[in-house]
């Protein structure tokens, strides 16, 4: 699925600008941003539920924007699930094809039971129903209503409803949200795997980055209605594009502190300078990115230079291992994960004074727009020390 | 009271005073509103009940009970039977067009942005006026001489009709009345039914190929509105077993009875003859209809318009 220079705006509120948007063929592409980037209506307007005002969305190789939905091959599942609470949930699941197959006469009360070839249809369609319920496993429950489900139950049964066309693409607009957490981490991973079986091609809008970091092939993050990187997970997660990508990544999320190139192909933190390598004339200010991976604790008698003396404010246990809210001379906060073995080691109580060793080569650096410092720079930095 | 119980005692028999307690706080708050439904429910109907198996008149000293003799007059009465006949054929015309004709308006006015909220006072406007003022109206517009519905059929060639004076036309007529009377009254509950229906479900529609309007009206907003139709069926048959005020405006049961209703019939029995006991067992039996109309429909439509 391919967009070209997709446009959107609602009175003189730009919501999506010119975006362009490569899907490869069996891809589980996120779309992933915070609340009003833009994500749920750039997937409105590829389900066509919405007309972009410019621009194109091409679905295999053909132009889809002169297409109703329900002619796009494009299946949708949606945030309420939107399941009809009339109908049982086989009959939920059958609709798309009892659409697609039976005349408007063969579905009708009473002339339905003229139609000869209408027993056979829907002898097909109950197949293909129980089919794609006993791979969600919701096979005993075809007879109930969706009323008398549980979350988890309506949520497969609006897969089953998506998956039951077979279509070139499924659509899913934070299928997820309305679970509780343990349900939602494991429908994370039952949905991987039902991308993984079906090979089809998944476009999923989330605002939760652990649901695009966990779920997706590639990540597309979106901000303001443009997309600010696209890449995989591990591109997003280790080479941000901008701070923003950084900030929206990760949890717990990036520290940021704001520090000085010191000319001579490292930084510095007020009076502490750190070995991260940057090639920023001496001055320059710049914010660095830091994963609270890249922290760890050093001992107070090592006598290294490059360490962040700071103070101990509060820490967090997370089982196997320890978040460390310190604080920093100047004020800012930095956050370490350490593991729960250190962490006793260090035998720490709040308020004790720390010094924090920084992994300089996994710091990211941004100028004071938020743009990521070129490698060039970086590197240039490195060879010329 | 439990306050001077010694506290061993009290934890021993927890239980059962302070349930008791609590039986006649309960029975206490209820029997307020017990008594006023005692009052003004079921004690006069069940004095309806027995007045219909006597002979009393208003105004008379005494009575005395003749058992079902009311009743076998009333289905022996060819003017019952036709109040009947009658009643019937105008639930018959009212019902079906003021349920789905509001139901047309409602997704027809529910689709305009700007001028829905005029159109949604013109149609409720004949709600809120007084039937009985506005049928001195209809009794213009329908003259046959005077009104400009007389001039139209003129204009378009049906000659000079005289709806409330034509036997085979009052009744039509009358029912035109109700309808128009109605209608907007059920328009407004659609719109209210049709504006609680989730968006999604219309585009999940869309997407499962039934973005078409019969489709959409088939597969979402028909079923949806289930709960609102049965109370709209309900109520509108109601009003129209009930219809009185027009046919003693406008027709006074006439011409040659054709537009004499049940309520009609049980008021002149009732109130211009004084037969209490026959108009007693009159209203028995239009109660048993309404109250049979209202669990069959109650029943029947019930299975089918509750998901949760």
């Amino acid at each position: 699925m391919r967009l070209r220079g997709i446009g959107k705006a609602y009175g003189s509120t730009g919501v999506l600008h010119a975006l362009d948007l490569d899907v490869r063929a069996g891809e589980f592409l996120t779309l992933v941003g915070p609340s009003g980037c833009g994500k749920s209506t750039l997937l409105r307007i590829i389900a066509g539920l919405e007309v972009q005002d410019a621009g194109s969305v091409e679905i295999g190789d053909r132009s889809v924007d002169d297409l109703l939905p329900g002619d796009r091959d494009v299946a949708m599942v949606f945030q309420s699930y939107a399941l009809y609470p009339h109908l049982s949930v086989g009959r939920n699941i059958a609709t798309p094809l009892e659409m697609q197959r039976l005349t408007l006469a063969e579905r009708l009360p009473l002339l339905r039971s003229l139609s000869p070839r209408r027993p056979r249809i829907m002898r097909g369609i109950r197949a293909e129903v129980a089919a794609v319920a006993a791979q969600l496993r919701i096979d005993h429950l075809l007879e109930r209503k969706p009323g008398q489900l549980s979350g988890g139950q309506r949520q497969r049964v609006a897969l089953g409803r998506a998956m039951v066309r077979q279509p070139r693409l499924f659509l899913m607009d934070e299928p997820l949200s309305n679970l509780d957490a343990k349900l939602r981490v494991h429908m994370r991973g039952e949905l991987a795997d039902l991308h993984a079986r079906l090979g089809a091609t998944f476009v999923y809008v989330t605002h939760d980055q652990a649901e695009a970091m966990t779920m997706s092939d590639r990540i597309a993050l979106m901000d303001s209605g443009r997309i600010l990187q696209l890449g995989t997970p591990a591109d997003l997660y280790d080479r941000p594009g901008s701070l923003a990508v950084a900030q929206f990544i990760g949890g717990p999320p990036i520290n940021v502190i704001d520090a000085l190139a010191d000319g001579g192909g490292g930084v510095s933190v007020g009076p502490v300078a750190l070995p991260v390598p940057c090639s920023l004339p001496a001055g320059t200010p710049i914010r660095l990115g830091i994963r609270p991976e890249a922290v760890e604790l050093a001992g107070a008698t090592d006598g290294e230079s490059g360490l962040l003396p700071a103070r101990l404010h509060r820490a967090e246990n997370l089982g196997a291992e320890w978040i460390l809210q310190c604080v920093l001379a100047g004020g800012d906060l930095l956050a370490a994960r350490l593991s729960g073995a250190a962490y006793n080691a260090a035998a720490l109580r709040p308020g004790s004074a720390v010094l924090l060793r920084i992994d300089g080569p996994h710091v990211h650096v941004f100028d004071v727009q938020g743009r990521r410092v070129p490698a060039s720079a970086v590197s240039l930095a490195a060879g010329a020390a | 009271m439990s306050a001077v119980v010694p506290a061993a005692a009290r934890s021993a028999g927890r239980r059962a005073p302070q349930s008791r307690l609590e039986a006649v706080a309960g029975t206490a708050f209820a029997l307020p509103a017990a008594i006023l439904i005692l009052a003004v429910l079921i004690v006069p109907l069940m004095v309806l009940a027995v007045l219909s198996f006597t002979d009393y008149r208003l105004g008379a000293v005494g009575m005395k009970a003749v058992g079902l003799d009311n009743y076998a007059a009333l289905f022996a009465d060819g003017v019952f039977r036709r109040s009947l006949t009658n009643t019937f054929l105008y639930v018959a015309i009212v019902l079906p067009v003021s349920v789905f004709g509001a139901l047309f308006i409602a997704i027809l006015v529910q689709a305009r942005a700007r001028t829905r909220s005029f159109y949604e006072v013109v149609y409720f406007l004949p709600v809120t006026s007084t039937l009985v003022a506005m049928a001195t109206v209809w009794q213009f517009m329908l003259h046959p001489a005077l009104g400009p519905v007389g001039t139209l059929s003129v204009d378009l060639g049906f000659g000079r009709v005289d709806l409330l004076n034509d036997p085979d036309l009052a009744l039509l007529a009358l029912a035109a009345i109700g309808v128009w009377q109605v209608i907007g009254f059920n328009m407004v509950l659609f719109m209210a039914g049709l504006s609680v229906i989730p968006r999604d479900l219309y585009e999940a529609a869309a997407l499962d190929r039934a973005g078409g309007a019969v489709d959409r009206f088939l597969t979402v907003t028909w079923p949806m509105l289930g709960p609102t139709t049965m109370f709209v069926t309900i109520t509108s048959s109601i009003t129209a077993f009930k219809v009185f005020d027009t046919v003693v405006v406008l027709t006074r049961g006439g011409p040659l009875g054709s537009t004499e209703t049940l309520l009609y019939v049980l008021y002149l029995e009732g109130f211009q003859y004084f037969r209490i006991g026959y108009a007693a067992a009159m209203t028995m039996v239009l109660l048993a209809f309404l109250v049979a109309l209202s669990v069959l429909q109650a029943f029947a439509l019930d299975r089918k318009v509750h998901y949760q």
